[in-house]
């Protein structure tokens, strides 16, 4: 997988659809049959329950994302499809991760923890569970610094994203 | 009105206007099959599913109004899967109905059941599974609108069993129908952009050497009078595409016929050297384009679909414009009218190009010597020269269908009827059968292969107990024969699995089992008269078993992944 989320081929599609059962599997199986990586996908209700926002990054070069959203655009159940480019688009992920530091490192840990904004969400004598919400690029940072201890476990959610105000 | 699922479905149906079902019983549609008893609606009891689906496409190509099949679930629904692709391959309104296990059995790998929408869904227009009794006459009335408008396909609504079953308190609704869709995702745009309109004009007006390419989406429009008006106004040759023919009469002067993979050369050389294509309703696909780098070089392209997905999918338009085919064009005539058609360069050259083509590379065969089978090709000129005019001719898939294709003269639109982009074997019986039913004014004929017949002859069987007066020719050539002429072609005439047999089965007997008329013709001296002996037969289906040659071989070629421009006229 690429770890690269800045990677230029990366596209933001932002999608508005019906909030009715199949329809996620309708989207992604459009994709699957074109044979076009999801990088990340994030999908939840918006202020109004009928629809849904689904936001999709893929992988894609600018021709064939042209395609795909023509044919997503062809889903009865599909309302609405924006193409957010990453500069123009706010984009927020969260991570959580479980990570082992040892005794002696614990005060610099948390220390750094603040200087990322992270969150202490459990902990017992040698172990933290930290969250992160935030841009997709500072996410790889953390992680980065979060790989330099021992990393039992790390999960990000898929990326949300919203078009800047102007 | 109390009412309840199985009987609201029917009523929905009949208010949609539907004047026949092709179907076949089974356990979860079991009850919608109680009121079908007391319905005005005709169901036509098929031997096969596969068979419903075919005949409710014919039955749409023939007659413009969408096809209805239902069936029940599991084996049932799988075995239509094949027609819903052909259908959505070949933009073919259908609405097909699929029983369901009851609401509580769903995913517990109950008796018949499949997971019939998940397996359907790139395969569809739309489809739904209904889990309320209440929603039926809303999705039934959307599976209408959404098969029959736009870009016309498949729908398919699955009904789990309890919500149409009577004496099941799931079934229980209110009747109501609504006014209107809801459907707020779904804006099918039918006017074309008016500045596109005249940037298309203007190309029209400049180019030297243009070429309408007209496909099947000009026969979905009801586009075929608009395109011939608009190739007679500026005196434009038109190409029609396997699933267009018939878009312009074939006899027209300026019909050039059908390009492709086994399109006649001038056809096909025209769209290569041309300057200017004009694509209607069709999608550039693989088996018109030949090597697509190479495909029409010198071409600018308009591009006319009601799908904009199709603009640019293939091969990006110079000017692409999302519309309706019928509407565009006489928007088009109207642009090419007010900008004035007296200023366009002269074309002489490029109609005199045209018709030395014609005259040099007129579509060809020998005609068989004494002793020898029959040419398929000689079999398809009589049947064609001693049918009406406005004979509706299906064909299955294959060398039958590529002669059929070339050698029939398709003088009137609608008139054509095949599986083109899904290339279904077996498609041409029951596509016959169900075109019938929806014109029995018509004469029906099916060019059919041997290998085809095979795979969906047993619904002769249905044609016969309803009285559905459909006529069959087989080319039976005891092989598969376009497989046999690749294996011929391009490996080393090394014949893998081919071979047919040319009687077995013996296909008289085997017609005369279903309640057909068999006949069986061998000499080029007695084809003519079995087809006048089929032609005055109406009680009852025909089949002639017509004994062709196997050597004989589809021409011209374009070998796959070669360019147009590599076409071979012959041997």
């Amino acid at each position: 997988m690429n770890t690269n989320p800045t990677e230029v081929r990366h596209h933001i599609l932002s999608v508005l659809v019906e909030n009715k059962p199949g329809v996620l599997a309708r989207v992604s199986g459009l994709f699957a049959r074109r044979a076009f990586n999801i990088y990340s996908l994030a999908v939840a209700p918006t202020n109004d329950p009928s629809v849904s926002r689904i936001s999709i990054v893929v992988d894609v070069e600018s021709a064939p994302l042209e395609q795909i959203t023509k044919q997503l655009d062809k889903l009865i159940n599909v309302l609405v499809i924006e193409e957010l480019a990453p500069a123009a688009a706010v984009q927020r992920e969260l991570m959580i991760a479980t990570v082992v530091v040892t005794t002696s490192g614990h005060q610099a840990f948390r220390d750094t923890l603040g200087t990322f904004s992270a969150k202490l969400l459990d902990e017992n004598a040698d172990s933290f569970i930290v969250s992160l919400e935030d841009t997709p690029e500072r996410l790889d940072v953390f992680a980065a610094f979060l790989g330099s201890h021992h990393l039992v476990a790390l999960e990000r959610t898929g990326r949300v994203a919203l078009p800047r105000l102007s | 009105m109390k009412t309840n699922g199985g009987a609201a479905l029917i009523k929905s149906l009949e208010l949609e206007g539907v004047e026949v079902i092709f179907g076949l019983p089974g356990g979860a549609i079991l009850p919608v099959y109680d009121p079908i008893i007391d319905s005005p609606i005709r169901h036509i009891l098929v031997r096969h599913e596969q068979g419903a689906g075919h005949m409710a496409e014919g039955y749409a190509h023939a007659t413009g109004r969408p096809g209805v099949a239902m069936v029940t679930s599991g084996p049932a629904a799988t075995n239509i899967v094949t027609p819903l692709a052909d259908a959505y391959m070949d933009s073919v309104p259908l609405v097909v109905i699929t029983g369901q296990v009851g609401t509580a059995g769903i995913g517990t790998d109950a008796f018949q059941e499949v997971d019939t929408v998940g397996m359907t869904r790139s395969i569809t227009k739309h489809n739904e599974l209904v889990t309320r009794a209440e929603d039926i006459p809303r999705v039934i009335r959307e599976a209408f609108h959404i098969a029959t408008t736009g870009r016309p396909g498949p729908v398919l609504v699955d009904i789990p069993k309890d919500i149409v079953d009577p004496t099941n308190p799931n079934s229980a609704m209110d009747w109501y129908w609504p006014d209107s869709v809801d459907l707020p995702g779904y804006n099918p745009q039918m006017e074309g952009d008016p500045a596109l309109i005249e940037a298309a004009a203007r190309l029209i007006l400049a180019s030297e050497r243009p070429v309408l390419y007209a496909g099947g989406g000009i026969l979905k429009a009801r586009a075929a009078e608009a395109l011939t008006a608009l190739a007679e106004l500026l005196d434009i040759p038109v190409v029609t595409t396997l699933m267009g023919r018939g878009g312009i009469p074939d006899d027209h002067p300026l019909c050039l016929g059908m390009p492709g993979m086994h399109g006649n050369y001038t056809a096909v050389m025209s769209m290569q050297e041309s300057d200017l294509l004009i694509a209607l309703g069709s999608r550039f696909d693989d088996r018109v384009t030949g090597k697509l780098a190479e495909f029409a070089p010198h071409a600018k392209i308009i591009h006319v679909d009601i799908d904009p997905a199709e603009l640019g999918k293939v091969r990006r338009p110079d000017v692409g414009i999302t519309g309706d085919c019928r509407l565009v064009i006489e928007e088009l005539i109207n642009a090419l009218k007010i900008l004035g058609t007296d200023t366009q360069p002269d074309r002489s050259s490029w109609r005199s190009t045209l018709s030395g083509w014609q005259e040099k590379y007129p579509l060809t065969y020998t005609q068989s010597q004494t002793g020898e089978l029959l040419k398929p090709q000689f079999v398809l000129e009589q049947l064609r020269d001693n049918t009406p005019d406005d004979c509706i001719v299906a064909s299955g898939v294959g060398q039958h269908q590529m002669w059929t294709a070339q050698y029939w003269k398709f003088n009137h639109p609608y008139t054509w009827i095949n599986s083109g982009g899904l290339g279904t074997m077996g498609f041409a019986v029951p596509a016959a059968i169900g075109a019938k039913v929806g014109r029995p004014d018509r004469m029906v004929w099916a060019v059919d292969g041997d290998g085809c017949f095979q795979m969906t002859a047993q619904e002769l069987v249905t044609a016969a107990s309803e009285r559905i007066p459909v006529k069959i020719a087989i080319l039976n050539n005891a092989y598969l024969g376009m497989v046999r002429q690749w294996q011929e072609m391009f490996y080393e005439e090394r014949y893998s699995e081919v071979f047919l047999s040319p009687d077995l089965p013996d296909y008289k007997m085997w017609a005369e089992a279903m309640g057909c008329v068999g006949m069986r013709v061998e000499s080029p001296e007695d084809v003519l008269p079995a087809i006048q002996r089929a032609n005055e037969i109406d009680d009852r289906p025909v089949v002639i078993d017509f004994r062709t040659d196997a050597r004989e071989k589809v021409f011209p070629m374009v070998p796959a992944g070669k360019s147009n421009s590599d076409i071979v006229v012959g041997e």
